[in-house]
């Protein structure tokens, strides 16, 4: 990976540990320019870190990090609070985001719908609402890589679509790389390119096809009901490329693009 | 007709409360209310340590606070201590410093209540300069600052990710902060100062719908309570500088009583 131009953030052999605790050890991933890279595992499994780590929020004990110079983030946090004492309307909050006019919010937020909302105080929004306004100030400055901490968590089935196909949609149009945290062990997007599975390490990786049937995939899914199994968020018939990966489920198919599985795992 | 040292009172407590409700506003959103204390209590040693010097100057006073808050900020940075206990610790451990180095001193020990509560009758012409002009400094400043230290408030990992130097912002709003303290102790004393910041901001939440909004609002109602206090202290021969807390107070609970329909 270290001789790819194209990908936007590199991580090379990523380890960290608190007090003596291993929480990541040597996690190498990279995200490219149009690449849709998702992130699952259980609770503790060190996913938050692993982006804190990539966003350049954390240092890691050992193990690099690299990001293509000059490039720009845009990060939707998994939650935000911002306390009733200071008075700010939707609008206001994502005129912080530097280097944006108010021209382009107006337009940001009419691409996520939130235009309706712009003069509320943003503590007042729906959590649904708060979602698109967390995105929209997270696709505000053109980034080339937006990175997503569980972007649809607590939305309803039909707004986690809508926010599934814009991120689809940036992603075509502005040829960004994406990287996101999924909150549901069993459900990424449809279009992912690559799955992240992480339980302290990375288990395994690749497309969501050679994923649901690999057996570590299956050994963090224990004790689990039986007959769930990763399901790719599938909501566009229109795009054949991304619409065919579920019924593409084809048991002993061989890693094509996943990394290789080291033993040693624990599953707790 | 008024006389002079009346109008002179007024005239640096107003420039007083025009820098100290900016500055206040931010310790609000942030809850930093105690961060106040925690300077204005380095303040008090900072006073010793320049009597211990040979001057009264406010730069002592300033560089004092500043080194404190550079403590505060390295203490942060282990994680193990939340700030509102790392803030006790150091509030408390300057104003000991401060009181010992006070008590050591024979010709301070009557003083003491100055330094905790200000005079602001006694300010003269060169006294209202000074604190005019910190009080331009301080509103530059923090207009110089005013977005990031905004979007840092709201969200701190955000605003990083987005490019905000977190650290020379932060440092730079306590700079500004140690500079009004220390050329505020004359007016109103290091017990009193973090009030002027923390009163009139949260009185202008009652009225404002943007962050702007709240710094105008407390600029205004600072500048009344100083107008109110200094009237009340000289019609009833009160001190000036409670009294000027006395007034903000009121002037909160009134916001909140108004009704609902007249807030933001």
């Amino acid at each position: 990976m270290s001789g790819d131009l194209k990908s936007l953030i590199a991580l090379e052999k990523v380890s960290l540990s608190f007090s003596g605790r291993a929480i990541l050890s040597e996690v190498s991933f990279s995200v490219s320019r149009g690449e849709i890279v998702t992130l699952i595992g259980p609770n503790g499994a060190g996913k938050s870190t692993v982006m804190r780590i990539a966003l350049g929020l954390q240092e890691p004990d050992k193990g690099q990090v690299r990001r293509a110079p000059g490039i720009s983030i845009g990060y939707m946090p998994q939650k935000i609070i911002i306390e009733d004492i200071l008075p700010i309307s939707t609008r206001d909050f994502l005129m912080l985001r530097p280097g944006v006019t108010l021209a382009h919010v107006e337009a940001v937020m009419d691409l996520v719908r939130i235009s309706h909302v712009g003069q509320s105080p943003v503590q007042r929004v729906s959590g649904g609402e708060m979602q698109r306004v967390l995105m929209a100030r997270a696709l505000l400055g053109e980034p080339d890589l937006i990175v997503l901490d569980e972007p649809v968590q607590g939305v309803d089935i039909a707004g986690q679509e809508e926010l599934y196909q814009l991120i689809g949609k940036i992603r075509r149009e502005k040829n960004c790389g994406v990287l996101m945290i999924s909150h549901d062990l069993h459900m990424v997007m449809a279009g992912t390119d690559k799955v992240i599975c992480l339980n302290r390490h990375i288990c395994c990786s690749g497309a969501p096809e050679n994923i649901q049937d690999h057996p570590e995939y299956h050994a963090l899914l224990k004790g689990q009901p039986k007959g769930i199994a990763l399901y790719t968020h599938n909501h566009d018939h229109t795009h054949d490329s991304q619409g065919n990966v579920v019924s593409g489920h084809k048991s002993g198919q061989s890693h094509k693009s996943g990394q290789s599985h080291k033993s040693g795992c624990r599953h707790d | 007709m008024i006389d002079d040292f009346i109008l002179n009172a007024i005239m640096a407590g107003i420039f007083v409360a025009l820098a100290a409700g900016p500055l206040g506003c931010f310790l609000v959103w942030r809850k930093m209310a105690y961060f106040g204390d925690t300077i204005s209590h380095s303040a008090l040693m900072g006073v010793g340590l320049g009597i211990a010097l040979g001057t009264g100057s406010p730069w002592v006073i300033m560089v004092t606070c500043a080194l404190v808050s550079g403590i505060l900020l390295l203490l942060q940075r282990g994680g193990k201590f939340s700030s509102d206990t790392l803030l006790g610790i150091l509030a408390h451990s300057a104003l000991s410093i401060g009181l010992i180095i006070i008590a050591l001193q024979e010709s301070l020990r009557q003083d003491l209540m100055f330094f905790l509560i200000g005079d602001i009758l006694a300010i003269d012409v060169r006294g209202i300069f000074d604190i005019g002009l910190m009080s331009i400094v301080a509103l530059g400043g923090l207009f110089y600052i005013w977005k990031p230290l905004l979007s840092l408030t709201v969200h701190e990992d955000l605003a990083r990710v987005e490019g905000v130097n977190v650290l020379k912002v932060k440092i730079i709003y306590m700079l500004l902060i140690a500079l009004l303290v220390a050329f505020a102790m004359q007016v109103i004393g290091a017990l009193l100062i973090t009030s002027l910041m923390i009163i009139p901001a949260a009185a202008a939440r009652n009225f404002s719908r943007t962050p702007l909004q709240m710094v105008f609002y407390s600029m205004i109602l600072g500048s009344i309570s100083v107008i109110m206090g200094i009237k009340m202290s000289s019609i009833w021969d009160l001190p000036a500088g409670p009294a000027i807390v006395l007034s903000a107070f009121i002037l909160f609970l009134v916001g909140r009583i108004v009704p609902s329909r007249f807030r933001a």
